[in-house]
């Protein structure tokens, strides 16, 4: 028996970790990665609910998560070609401006 | 022996799973930040098989670990990224943002360890397996399943217009 706290413990620091990789990489990539960090996090904490309350909505949550993070990464890595492309960079402290 | 067995296999895997979180902030190279990722996902699916998520856990490694790291990787690879630069920004960052990062969780975990009245989980409490998922899914969740078909859908095309080289999309014509 593992206490439903440890596993919301270890959610919360691997969502801590999402963000601050968020706020402390440079590379857009990296960043992007950082986010499906946070993501996973957040599944943890869905799947550890679904077996505390013996309610299975938790588990097709984080099915619906992955799908809407498939997407958003499919998303995000065609604009991060598009970026890459315009301006021969990934750094984001040279990405500040909309257009060129 | 059973319990204690859970409880190793929690430790065991959680640390991996925190080890490989924290290498990927560490890393200055983006490949091996997705590696480490892809350790975090791989330990993150055995935790779901501990919660008895059979299904979720199958999904995570196939969906996650496969398929979005592969794009991830990929993409890494067609840009040739390099080591990040670090900069001004990033070190005002790196200054406020761990040791908030690291209060703010010690306070969260604090309060999760010590005041919230929560239960234990038993190992495999809960069997997602696929079978009673596909039912929930196709019975009581239908109808948000089929808008994350369209979503799905929409992020394929939005994703093949925004990847597709610009002389391309903007005069289809010009090249015949």
């Amino acid at each position: 028996m593992v206490p439903l706290s440890y596993y919301l413990v270890l959610s919360g620091i691997l969502f801590a970790c999402g963000i601050l990789g968020f706020l402390i990489k440079r590379n857009i990539i990296t960043i992007f990665m950082s986010i499906e960090l946070m993501l996973n996090g957040v599944n943890l904490s869905f799947v550890a609910f679904a077996a505390h309350w013996q309610h299975l909505s938790g588990q097709i949550f984080v099915f619906f998560v992955m799908v809407v993070a498939a997407a958003e990464a499919a998303v995000g890595l065609a604009i991060i070609i598009a970026v890459y492309r315009t301006r021969e960079t990934l750094n984001v402290d040279q990405v500040n401006l909309l257009k060129l | 022996m059973n319990m204690d067995l859970h409880l190793a296999l929690f430790l065991i895997f959680g640390a991996v799973c925190v080890a490989g979180a924290i290498n990927l902030l560490v890393q200055r190279h983006p490949i091996n930040s997705a590696l480490s990722l892809i350790t975090v996902m791989a330990s993150l699916a055995v935790e779901y098989l501990l919660l008895g998520a059979e299904f979720v856990a199958a999904v995570q490694v196939i969906i996650y670990a496969g398929a979005i790291m592969v794009l991830f990787v990929f993409v890494i690879m067609l840009l040739n990224a390099g080591e990040e630069a670090r900069t001004g920004g990033s070190r005002i960052a790196l200054v406020i943002g761990v040791p908030g990062m690291i209060v703010g969780s010690t306070i969260v975990a604090w309060v999760l360890l010590k005041r919230s009245g929560t239960g234990d989980v038993a190992i495999g409490s809960l069997p997602g397996d696929p079978k009673t998922i596909g039912w929930l899914l196709f019975h009581d969740f239908l109808l948000p399943f089929e808008v994350t078909s369209v979503l799905i859908l929409i992020a394929i095309m939005g994703a093949v217009v925004l990847a597709s080289r610009p002389e391309l999309s903007s005069h289809p014509e010009k090249e015949r």
